[in-house]
């Protein structure tokens, strides 16, 4: 439900792009999703292809996804760990004072466009 | 793709940034009326409307409110607003799990804020979607019922991240469920520590004079803030 959502946004950001850079076809999009930004990517890639239909610019673009892994930021030993294995708490010291630097952005990286 | 020859576009933008700035626009737009927008977010049957209808109750004498019913895409919570006289507003969501900033700011337009103090958003009853969009309120308040459990912060922790406030509702309730005040309140602060958070019962009426006064504060914060801004300009 949520991906649904998402893919609405991502349609319109890239037909917004598609207008600015005089792009008439779109043939691929590259987004970045982050190991924890509650997207699931199986989800998202159906709903992407359902949604596709509806947007002549974007019918034929098919979807790639980099997945970025989610690091946190330990701010009592600065350093940072893998977040999905240890949680908010520092495998290194313990502490709790920590905090995620990457892993929950959604980013379009890069379109494949002809003009 | 057969042999077209593409050119490869650097975008480098969040997917959510065309939301980023119609939530830009509305604050724009709320900042020259003078008006004061809540968002406010929860499961079903959390209690958004009882609440809605707390706050018309205590602050109805000093601002002008008005109400956007978000929640499903029947009418009947809007008829209720309706009954006390209130302005409301019924958005189809078309079945989306949330409000975006657009379709919040065709409200907005629709209500003809000027003459509005107080702007409240009854979003879609749904703890995940509305967290990840923002709509250009001046405050995120978000309600869980006591029937909820307190272990909800554990399973939807941006709902608790992004709000300024969090109701803990139907405190009346709280005999007949396991429900700890002490852990909700825990978990809700391990993610938000600048939560403020009250306890209030629709039924009993408890709490809600004091969260009024809270909300009344910072309506009261913005117009100071805004007023200042204007001398100085
Ligand atoms: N016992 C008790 N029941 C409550 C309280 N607040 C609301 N309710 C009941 O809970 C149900 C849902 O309340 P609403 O205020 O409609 O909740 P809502 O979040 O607007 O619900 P939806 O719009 O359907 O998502 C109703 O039957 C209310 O009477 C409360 O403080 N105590
Ligand atoms: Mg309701
Ligand atoms: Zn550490």
């Amino acid at each position: 439900m949520h991906e649904m959502g998402i893919v609405i946004h991502l349609a319109k950001t890239l037909e917004e792009t598609a207008r600015e850079e005089g792009l008439t076809k779109i043939g691929s999009v590259t987004l970045d999703v982050g190991e924890v930004s509650g997207i699931v990517t199986d989800y998202f890639e159906d709903c992407w292809n359902y949604f596709r239909r509806k947007h002549p610019v974007l019918s034929e673009a098919e979807l790639h996804i980099g997945i970025i892994p989610a690091l946190t930021w330990c701010d009592s030993c600065r350093s940072t760990y893998e977040t999905v294995k240890y949680g908010r708490v520092c495998p290194n010291c313990g502490s709790g004072e920590t905090w995620l630097v990457q892993g929950n952005e959604c980013v379009i990286r890069q379109i494949e466009a002809e003009d | 793709m057969q042999n077209r020859s593409y050119r490869i576009v650097e975008v480098r933008e969040q997917v959510l940034a065309d939301n980023g700035k119609a939530a830009e626009k509305n604050r724009e737009c709320l900042k020259q009326n003078g008006s004061f927008l809540v968002n406010l977010m929860g499961s079903p049957g959390a209690g958004k409307t009882s609440t809605i209808l707390k706050i018309i109750e205590k602050l109805r004498e000093k601002y002008r409110i008005g109400v956007m019913e978000a929640d499903a895409d029947g009418d009947t919570d809007a008829a209720a607003i309706g009954k006390t006289g209130t302005r409301v507003i019924q958005l189809h969501t078309g079945g989306l799990c949330h409000m975006d900033a657009d379709m919040t700011g065709r409200g907005l337009l629709a209500f003809d804020i000027k003459d509005l103090d107080l702007v409240i958003l009854e979003n879609v009853g749904n703890l995940v979607c509305p967290a990840e969009f923002e709509v250009g309120a001046d405050l995120r308040i978000m309600i869980l019922s006591v029937p909820e459990g307190d272990d909800k912060p554990l399973k939807y922790p941006l709902m608790f991240s992004i709000s300024d406030a969090l109701l803990i509702s139907k405190t009346d309730t709280e005999g007949i469920f396991d429900f700890s005040r002490d852990l909700a309140v825990q978990r809700a602060l391990a993610l938000n520590p600048d939560l403020s958070v009250f306890f209030v019962s629709a039924k009993t009426g408890e709490g809600y004079d004091e969260f009024c006064r809270f909300l009344d504060q910072k309506i009261s914060a913005k117009r100071y803030l805004s007023a200042g801004k204007e001398e100085y300009e």
